[in-house]
């Protein structure tokens, strides 16, 4: 069917693209792209790399749902990298300081993550609806201050304590961790994946058949038209920025609640903007962005087999960012392909050029 | 009224298209239209919208490559591959929709690109004000375009082509964005400039102009040339036949509807620009019944758009209250009032009607995401907006193949029936219709019109801004002239001719009986 087709070929279309562009920067530098490629493959079948792989796909994939919100009505959320952070370690404070029955634990850690990402949001959707104010300056500048906020938290003289030579917030006793399923000596699942699968279950359903879903795609696709079918602008900044902000809030959470049980100076930075990279690959649609996210963690995780033939890991950063540019340029070539031919089928059924033939 | 005179009939014709066939997505292509344009006749193409009357143009003006066919021009048979082609074989072309800065001055504006031929200085400016004669303007070539008004405009536009040495001329429906004493002096200016040997193509499907100005006139319908005429000869009706190949609709209304039921109040509304210096919307006092169709007439640019968008919501008044059927809107906002019972056919059926890339179904959902059948609570109903979009597309005959094609493969007229058909769903009180035929083909148009009658026969309030005057005089039961963000006059539909709403329109004052002023303009306030 030429629907699913226009859906797929345009990823894979630029998988190849940036695989031959690697390739041939790996001939440049001198190395065997062969060889290289084989390494990365049969890393994944080494030790903890395929769970790792895992792991990392549905952390990348909760970012990417929070970027995605934002870009279904053209809003560029940058601030999901500062959002998470500052959510991961106020859930790391309020959940290393209360006492609370098993479960429950866990969830109130959840819901304070997802509330502090979502203040962290308000201000530059307060920002953009009150003053105008674009959201992509003001959440970059916001990055800039969780960075700062986040560290002044974790002090000694604040929530903070020191472990070895390691900053960190209390530990967070075991009844609010969250329980993951080992695999002995190929590591463990965390048990947040389950939370990302319905996260991305509950985002389907909320763009496809709820009336905010629709709202929000209306408003991305036009404003001009969502505002004549009575959609309020500023409201709809205001929900899809907090949501986002929210769901951001979650992404720190797998390490956190399945494995480190703190926020301290090791954590996990960077993944907001894989995530805005993983939206683009994935076009915002649910199944898209947990391809675009198990790529990207196959990328990460098997770049590290590279060391040991002799390839540089960076390597994979060129061929991610090769990717994200040649499926955003494809995307658009196939959407216009697909409009005039679509434009020449109407035509065709209704005989208006059947003359011309 | 046309001077024959000046068309030689020996030269070889300025223009020859023989067997010309462009193939095209979606809409009526070109398929092997013949055309002779003599040189020094003002031939005018005849077609209703849609026709392929612009595509033929394109291609005349090198913007597209025929798939088959020639093109001769003065005898030698031409290839244009890009309009600069077209201009160098002496053919320039007047668009329908304006290409001028605002912000630069007549003289740049007409030098812009062509500024090889006479620099850009005194010895250009020389050149245009000799130029400038001909056409009819007199304004100082250093005068900005923004302080120009539409007529003016477009004769920047024609000395644009004549600066870059066009002998045919190609006006695209150059009569559009002109009231009838405006359309009056483009003519004149037309026979003037025929006089001193220019060629004339021009595009239109207002046949009383057609007749008033051609020398000869070729009928396109569906994509092929179907005749030509001698415009002296042939009737308004028999051209119009020709056209559309079967009767003429008409938007005349039968007999009055208008019953004493009060649906739309609108009463000192006032909407000042953004800097709040100057009042866009002053002091509007409207009243729509039930069973009437209140006709806005204006001229583009004098608020109409400001005040359909006003009373929509889109906008905040700044002051004055919008009461339907006796519910207080001014505080709402736009959903709340297609709750209460607007349906809103707007001006720009692209930006403000549909949303282009998605399924037929998901744009009835738009505007009615909270209502039956298209939602259930927080749910939306997809369903119930499948089916519903069926029965539109079937009630209004929109001419699509399926209801998941999305909304920009449609023409454009099948787009405008679905945006009648959704806004009419949904039992409104209240139809507010922004050019609600604008840009449609007759076919399309006599079914909105039928639409809209027999919805007011029903009891619903129209509101109806249009430009097509002839249009605003056959649906309405009460005129009002819009002028500087003010209703200035009242005119009765069943006797005020275009004419006399023309010259309302401009603020010339009232020429007829037919006319009422309700409002006096200063001139000294703006």
């Amino acid at each position: 069917m030429g629907n699913l087709r226009g859906k797929l070929l345009p990823p894979a279309l630029a998988i190849v693209f940036s695989m031959l562009l690697c390739g041939v920067a790996l001939v440049i530098s001198g190395a065997n792209p062969f060889s290289a490629f084989g390494a990365m493959v049969t890393q994944v079948g080494k030790g903890s790399t395929l769970v790792d792989i895992i792991n990392s796909t549905g952390i990348y994939y909760i970012a990417a749902l929070a970027v995605a919100i934002g870009f279904q009505m053209n809003l560029f959320n940058i601030g999901v990298e500062g959002q998470y952070r500052v959510a991961a370690v106020v859930a790391a404070v309020v959940g290393g300081s209360i006492a609370l029955p098993p479960g429950i634990h866990t969830l109130v850690i959840i819901v304070v993550g997802a509330l502090a990402g979502a203040a962290w949001a308000a201000i530059p959707a307060i920002l953009k609806v009150t003053r105008g104010v674009n959201e992509v300056i003001s959440t970059i500048m916001m990055n800039g201050l969780a960075i700062g906020l986040s560290a002044y938290l974790i002090r000694r003289d604040v929530f903070g304590e020191l472990r070895g030579n390691n900053i960190r917030t209390p530990e967070i006793p075991e009844s609010g961790w969250m329980p993951g399923i080992s695999f002995g000596g190929g590591g463990t699942m965390f048990g947040f994946l389950f939370v990302a699968i319905a996260l991305g279950v509950g985002y389907w359903i909320m763009m496809n058949r709820t009336r905010f879903g629709f709202e929000l795609r209306a408003s991305g696709e036009s404003a001009t038209a969502a505002s004549a079918g009575g959609v309020n602008a500023k409201k709809m900044i205001l929900v899809s920025m907090l949501l986002s902000g929210a769901i951001a809030g979650l992404i720190g959470l797998p390490e956190m609640l399945g494995r480190d049980h703190t926020f301290s100076l090791n954590f996990t930075a960077g993944i907001g903007f894989s995530g805005i990279a993983i939206a683009l690959l994935g076009r915002n649609h649910p199944g898209g962005i947990a391809f675009g996210a198990l790529l990207w963690a196959f990328l990460d995780k098997s770049g590290l087999a590279l060391d040991n033939v002799g390839v540089p890991r960076e390597i994979v950063t060129i061929m991610q960012g090769s990717i994200v540019l040649s499926v955003v340029v494809a995307y658009e070539v196939v959407r216009r392909v697909e409009l005039a031919a679509e434009q020449r089928r109407v035509g065709r059924e209704l005989g208006t050029v059947g003359g011309a033939a | 009224m046309s001077s024959s005179t000046s068309v030689r009939t020996d030269d070889p014709p300025a223009v020859v298209l023989t067997g010309i066939t462009k193939r095209f997505p979606g809409v009526v292509a070109n398929s092997d239209v013949h055309l002779t344009v003599r040189r020094g006749e003002v031939h005018a193409l005849c077609g209703e919208n849609g026709a392929g009357k612009s595509t033929l143009m394109k291609i005349l003006y090198g913007m597209q490559p025929p798939d088959e066919g020639t093109i001769e021009v003065n005898g030698e048979q031409v290839r244009f591959r890009t309009p600069s082609d077209a201009i160098k074989a002496g053919i320039g072309m007047v668009h329908q929709h304006f290409m001028l800065a605002d912000n630069l001055t007549v003289q740049e504006n007409v030098v812009l690109g062509a500024e090889a031929l006479h620099g850009i200085g005194q010895k250009a400016r020389k050149r245009i004000i000799e130029l400038s004669g001909r056409t009819g303007l007199n304004v100082d070539p250093g005068v900005l375009v923004e302080q120009l008004g539409v007529a003016d405009r477009q004769r920047v536009e024609i000395l644009k082509v004549l600066y870059r040495g066009a002998k045919v001329i190609i006006l695209d429906e150059p009569t559009a964005v002109l009231v009838p004493q405006e359309v009056n002096e483009l003519f004149d200016t037309v026979r003037g400039m025929q006089a001193q040997g220019y060629t004339f193509l021009f595009i239109s499907h207002k046949l009383d102009e057609v007749r008033a100005i051609a020398d000869s006139v070729t009928v396109i319908r569906r994509g092929t040339t179907v005749g030509s005429a001698d415009p002296k000869t042939v009737s308004s009706r028999q051209l119009a036949e020709m056209m559309v190949g079967s009767e003429l609709p008409s938007p005349e209304t039968r007999e009055s509807t208008v019953t004493d039921t009060v649906v739309l109040d609108v009463k000192g509304l006032k909407l000042l620009t953004p800097d709040g210096s100057r009042p866009i919307l002053d002091d509007i006092d409207l009243v729509v019944r039930s069973g009437e169709v209140v006709g806005i007439a204006g001229v583009e640019g004098n608020g109409q758009t400001e005040l359909v968008e006003t009373i929509m919501g889109m906008r905040k008044a700044g002051s004055g209250t919008i009461t339907l059927q006796g519910n207080d809107l001014t505080k709402l906002g736009t959903l709340a009032r297609r709750e209460a019972g607007i349906g809103y056919i707007p001006e720009d059926r692209h930006r403000h009607g549909l949303l282009l890339t998605q399924p037929l179904w998901y744009n009835r959902i738009l505007g009615y995401q909270t209502r039956k059948p298209a939602s259930k609570g927080i749910w939306l109903d997809t369903d119930g907006a499948k089916k519903d979009t069926e029965r539109i597309v079937t009630e209004f005959d929109v001419r699509t193949p399926g209801i998941d094609v999305p909304a920009a493969a449609l023409s454009g007229g099948n787009q405008q029936k679905l945006v009648v058909g959704r806004e009419l769903s949904g039992d409104p009180v209240l139809l507010i219709a922004s050019h609600p035929t604008r840009g449609v083909d007759v076919g399309a148009q006599a079914l909105i019109w039928d639409e809209i009658k027999r919805a007011r026969a029903a009891g619903l309030a129209v509101l109806l801004i249009s430009a097509d005057l002839d249009e605003l005089i056959g649906l309405s039961d009460t005129i009002k002239v819009m002028l500087r963000g003010r209703l200035v006059a009242d005119a009765d539909p069943s006797t005020v001719t275009p004419e006399d709403l023309g010259s309302a329109m401009t603020g010339a004052g009232s020429t007829s009986a037919a006319v009422q002023e309700t409002a006096v303009v200063e001139e000294g306030e703006n």
